[in-house]
């Protein structure tokens, strides 16, 4: 019998990852043993400092460039520097989870299996605290998502593509208003999920019989001499494109992206807005820039294709939205679209300005989300676009905030927003695709008509009798937004130090 | 010819040239921030920081005109403001005497009217507000105009764009000024779209946005290059100026306070086009087809600013048409190219005064009219606004070019440069076309100034007391008078020198189809037959209603049919388009996931009954996408594509 080989493994590359689904067992346990006054707090702490301790192991490690247990998962620059914007933006995520005051008790609904209308969920609905579970859930959508953009083999990525998918599931339906949405979004987002990893997991199998592994560097070599029918090569890569296409929400596979938006609580939305976009595109990028590179010039046009629709989809949809949750999930589908576009340079400077993209839409989309989730009525947040009608004159600070927010969406000059789509579109016109750049230009122009809309209608608009009472924002939603403020500002007027650092990381280990 | 372009750095005093923008920005900032702590004397803010600027811009550009000649400009990097690859883009500013001279229009001219603006918006509740806009226009105008590189100006562009875009609709409460509102961003994003693609192909090809950088790499280009960036440059510049055939949202932008009407609409934002090309004059000098359809958009314009002037009621949208034909004018200079640069710019700058001041003439009559704005409803004003009738006077008289006022000085000439085109049919047909339009201007202009001022009082409100506006608006006006009446003169030839480091020397001039004399005397026999048919028409005043016309009356009432144009080739499938997608995105996948339940039968409807969200419709548009990238790729592979 031939002897098993234990693969090496580099535990200090992989602590990151260690770290938080230690945490999220650890959350597991807590539940259990702690009495429930106490929980939200140490929860939310243990979840924070999880976050924290995997970002000192990230900066710690940086610099590093190696595959470890046995080809399963790179550590690189892009990694490395994806798995830092994740656990930034998760943190700061997890603020907007941990919210407790804006609402008593918080976006959460207290017990999820109890049937929403009986006398039971009247009782919890007046005001019982929110579960916990959310903590860990979220601890272990991290760490799968860290895993997902360091996947070195198809499998280990879709097993990490799970690990992240099924506790946001759970998290959609976790709202304590609306409920019954918020159980429908979980179930859309469920079943279309699966639906999408079958493809995912098809052209798994089709490359394998193509390259005869699944290790990335296996494929590459595979592609550039085949010795199997090409076929197999395409109807692979279309396949697991789809998988990873769906997760960015891209044209023609977007459809869940708003009812889900909608449906989900604000907090979580923002989460997967911010992480789930980070998470895809790191996994996106990997795939493309490492596995299939030798065969660009054929997936180019095709996805090029793709990107182009989801501008468009998403630009000219988001121009009839009553809703601003559809609205502004409209707007990520068309933002997706511009990653895309970076994605899609195929050189140093598309990785590098997709992944300073990533950063800045998920810092503004953070404090977008966090926003919504701060005006509000007796039924919940009040999200239909006529109840902001005037809310300028009673809210100027909230109102100035989300104004330069959607300026941010708008890519006016001096936010993020332009200084990211400027980087995308610089890097696409040096790999050749100036086409998508003119589309991209010309979507992001239209796009720019539903923010204003918006502008205008909080400042210019007579307030009704309907516009809501704005909450005061607790501490930790006050944090967010001002992170979101600052990070949006700041890299608009200054954002080279970044993009410097997304430059000495845009180097994949094969 | 290869002539290289370099810009001196900034030293001394004018290293400061950044307070510029910062003055006005901070205090746009406390205005918009401090809320209605500031109420009380946020407009004087306002007031002062444009003076300061002003001032400043003085002491920068006597501190430019003591350096040498050759080496005239101090470019003044901030820092690195974002680096792709290759290309590297400052925040960088540059003054040089291009942007002097438009420093100190919009600073000078926009003081004045800041001052007007106290008066005018006195008992306006949201006045604080009101300069906190306006303030953060000029600044962004001025970033526009101070930048040192395309992507600067983008800045300012897209900046002045909102600011205006926030000041059209600043009397919210009409919902005449919100869709004007939204009318003037839409048209301006189509410019703006032609601008931003322009600039990365400056980056595909040229790797740099750096003005400089740029036009010294040019003779490495293509013309086919060369000739698209021109175009898209043109596109750009045309949305902001309201050239044609993206006109239609300057004269309905009138719907925003008078003031905004005189700083955004008249003196400075909608030149910004002409600035964008005077600036980019080796792109357009280095092919002629571009000069070609620069003149021809400058002719166009021109002519049908006129002829829709001439059929309008409303004193501002006159006024706005004009200022349409006033910078196809313009347009037509800066194509021309050569000498014609210089020209160009000095009409602006007279421009800048004589509409600033008739705007806010305009202005001044609707505060003593009850904001009644139709001039068939004016008339015999000048015995009871003596200062307004008078400095409005020197407004027109400018305008229509009659010696010595400063029109004569810089349109004549401009058409001139027209008639000294080389080729002799564009010689004809664009002379006769500036020449034409000269005549038309005298005509509408000189229908305007009667009916508002002159012939029997035809007002139809009861009680009305027109009386003259308030020393604080009449100042203003004053000023803007003598400017008018003095700028053409002190500028001809001053500012011409002043250029010449920005657009080369002045070539000797090839004579054209006609003697310069020839020129001359030809407008003023067009300029006094157009102004005297209009008088004797008109000084005994008109009906109060329109009255059935002709043909051309009408189609010129109606904007010669380019709003219905443009209602029915843009807006009309725009909307359909939104509403096909929304329909598909609704019902359409429904649609057929139904027709092919009902196709398959009745077995397969029994089915369609169980499930009941509409999850799966999600998953049919899922498969067919996949089927289409799967097919896509595999129809590649075996050569169906590509």
């Amino acid at each position: 019998m031939e002897q098993l080989e234990l693969p090496s493994i580099d535990y200090a590359a992989l602590l990151p990852m260690l770290i938080l689904f230690g945490a999220a067992c650890v959350g597991v346990i807590l539940e259990i043993v702690v009495p429930r006054k106490v929980r939200n707090g140490i929860q939310l702490g243990l979840s924070l400092l999880a976050v924290v301790a995997a970002l000192v192991a990230v900066v710690v490690e940086r610099g590093t460039r190696t595959i470890t247990i046995g080809g399963a998962v790179a550590v690189d620059g892009p990694t490395l520097f994806l798995q830092g914007s994740i656990l930034v933006l998760g943190g700061v995520s997890l603020l907007l989870i941990g919210e407790r005051t804006v609402e008593k008790g918080g976006a959460f609904v207290s017990q999820a299996a109890i049937t929403v209308g009986s006398k039971k969920d009247m009782e919890q609905a007046s005001g019982q605290p929110g579960s916990t579970e959310v903590y860990p859930l979220t601890t272990f959508a991290l760490g799968g998502m860290l895993l997902f953009v360091a996947a070195n083999d198809l499998l280990t990525m879709f097993v990490a593509l799970e690990v992240f998918s099924l506790p946001l599931y759970l998290l959609c339906a976790l709202a304590r208003r609306r409920r019954l949405l918020s159980q429908e979004a979980a179930l859309k987002y469920f079943l279309l999920g699966s639906y999408a990893s079958a493809f995912f997991l098809f052209g798994v199998a089709f490359i394998y019989g193509f390259a005869g592994g699944i290790q990335l560097d296996k494929v590459h070599a595979a592609v550039a001499n085949p010795t199997q029918s090409q076929v197999l090569l395409y109807a692979g890569f279309g396949l697991l494109a789809i998988g990873l296409l769906f997760k960015a929400a891209l044209a023609p596979f977007h459809v869940w992206t708003p009812d889900v938006y909608q449906g989900a609580p604000t907090p979580v939305t923002a989460f997967m807005a911010a992480c789930t976009k980070v998470a895809a595109f790191g996994a996106l990028l990997r795939v493309l820039y490492v596995a299939f590179e030798g065969v660009r010039w054929d997936f180019q046009p095709v996805l090029g294709t793709i990107a182009v629709l989801t501008m468009f989809v998403g630009a000219v949809l988001a121009v009839t939205q009553t809703d601003l949750k559809r609205l502004l999930a409209y707007s990520s589908i068309a933002n997706a679209g511009y990653l895309m576009v970076g994605v899609l340079a195929l050189n140093d400077e598309g990785l590098s300005s997709t992944m300073f993209y990533l950063v800045a839409y998920g810092f503004s989309v953070l404090a977008a989300f966090a926003i919504l989730s701060l005006v509000r009525d007796a039924d919940g947040e009040a999200t239909h676009l006529s109840r902001w009608a005037g809310i300028g004159r009673k809210s100027p600070l909230l109102a100035a905030t989300f104004t330069f927010v959607l300026l941010a969406f708008a890519g006016i000059p001096l936010t993020s927003g332009f200084t990211s789509k400027f980087a995308v579109f610089g890097a696409a016109v040096e790999g050749g695709q100036t086409w998508l750049v003119i589309f991209g230009v010309i979507t992001s122009m239209l796009l720019a008509f539903p923010y204003l809309r918006v502008v205008v209608l909080m400042w210019l608009s007579e307030p009704g009798e309907s516009t809501p009472a704005v909450s005061i924002p607790g501490f930790l939603t006050s944090a967010v937004l001002g992170i979101g403020v600052l990070v949006t500002l700041g890299l608009g007027v200054a954002p080279s130090p970044l993009i410097d650092l997304t430059r000495q990381a845009a180097d994949f280990v094969r | 010819m290869e002539q290289t372009v370099e810009f001196a750095p900034a030293t001394g005093v004018l290293s400061l040239i950044w307070l510029l923008v910062a003055i006005p920005l901070a205090s746009a900032a406390v205005l918009l921030l401090l809320g209605r702590r500031a109420d009380k004397w946020g407009h004087w803010l306002g007031v002062l920081s444009v003076a300061a600027s002003f001032v400043l811009g003085l002491v920068f550009f006597a501190n430019l005109a003591g350096l040498e000649s050759g080496s005239r400009s101090a470019e003044l990097s901030l820092w690195e403001f974002i680096a792709v690859g290759k290309l590297q883009v400052d925040f960088g500013l540059l003054f040089d005497p291009l942007s002097g001279v438009f420093v100190l229009l919009i600073t000078g001219v926009g003081s004045l009217i800041h001052l007007y603006a106290v008066g005018y918006m006195e008992h306006d509740p949201g006045r604080r507000r009101f300069f906190g806009y306006f303030n953060l226009f000029v600044a962004a105008m001025l970033l526009l105009v101070l930048g040192n590189n395309y992507v600067m100006l983008y800045f300012g562009w897209e900046g002045v764009g909102l600011a205006s875009y926030l000041l059209i609709s600043f009397w919210y409460t009409r919902p005449s000024a919100a869709t004007a509102g939204k009318k003037a961003f839409l048209m301006n994003r189509v410019g703006d779209a032609g601008l931003a693609i322009g600039i990365f192909i400056m980056f595909a090809t040229l790797g740099t946005t750096d003005y400089g950088a740029v036009f010294n790499g040019l003779s490495g280009l293509s013309a086919t290059t060369v000739l698209v960036l021109g175009l898209l440059l043109l596109i750009g510049a045309c949305g902001k100026s309201g050239q044609f055939p993206l006109q239609a949202w300057l004269p309905d932008a009138m719907e925003g306070p008078t003031p905004v009407s005189a700083l955004i609409h008249a003196a400075t934002m909608v030149t910004a086009g002409v600035y964008l090309i005077a600036r980019s004059n080796p792109v357009y000098t280095a092919n002629e087809t571009l000069q070609l359809v620069t003149v021809a958009v400058g002719a166009i314009t021109l002519l049908m600013g006129c002829i829709i002037g001439a059929a309008k009621d409303d004193i501002k949208r006159v006024l706005a048409w004009s200022t349409v034909s006033q910078i196809g004018y313009m347009f037509l200079g800066v194509g021309l190219g050569g000498g014609a640069y210089a020209l160009a710019i000095i009409h602006l700058l007279a421009h800048g005064f004589f509409k600033a001041n008739m705007f806010l003439g305009a202005g001044s009559v609707m505060h003593g009219m009850h904001d009644q704005v139709d001039i068939r409803r004016f008339g015999a004003l000048s015995k009871h606004m003596k200062i307004t009738w008078l400095t409005f006077a020197t407004g027109w008289l400018a305008i229509i070019g009659i010696p010595p006022l400063s029109g004569y000085f810089s349109k004549e000439p401009i058409i001139a440069a027209a008639f000294e085109r080389e080729v002799a049919w564009e010689a004809w047909v664009f002379g006769l076309a500036a020449l034409l339009g000269a005549g038309l201007t005298a005509f509408y202009m000189t229908r305007l100034f009667v009916l508002t001022f002159h012939g029997p009082a035809r007002w139809t409100e009861d009680n009305q007391h027109p009386h003259e506006s308030p020393l604080i608006m009449t100042i203003p006006l004053i000023l803007l008078a003598i400017g008018s009446v003095a700028a053409g003169w002190l500028m001809s030839t001053s500012v011409a020198d002043w250029l010449t480091p920005v657009f080369g020397a002045e070539q000797a001039e090839p004579h054209g189809v006609l003697s310069h004399t020839m020129i001359t005397i030809l407008s003023l026999v067009v300029t006094v037959i157009g102004a005297g048919l209009a008088w004797s028409l008109f000084r005994r005043g008109t009906a109060l209603e329109p009255q059935p016309a002709g043909v051309v009356v009408t189609a010129a009432r109606r904007n010669l049919y380019t709003d219905a144009f443009n209602e029915a080739v843009f807006e009309r499938p725009g909307i359909y388009l939104t509403r096909a997608l929304v329909f598909l995105d609704n019902k359409g996948v429904d649609g057929v996931v139904n027709g092919i339940a009902a196709a398959v039968g009745g077995g397969s409807g029994r089915l369609r009954r169980l499930q009941t969200g509409f999850v799966r419709s999600y998953a049919l548009s899922m498969l067919t996408g996949a089927m289409l990238v799967v097919g896509a790729f595999i129809a590649i592979q075996l050569g169906w594509l590509v």
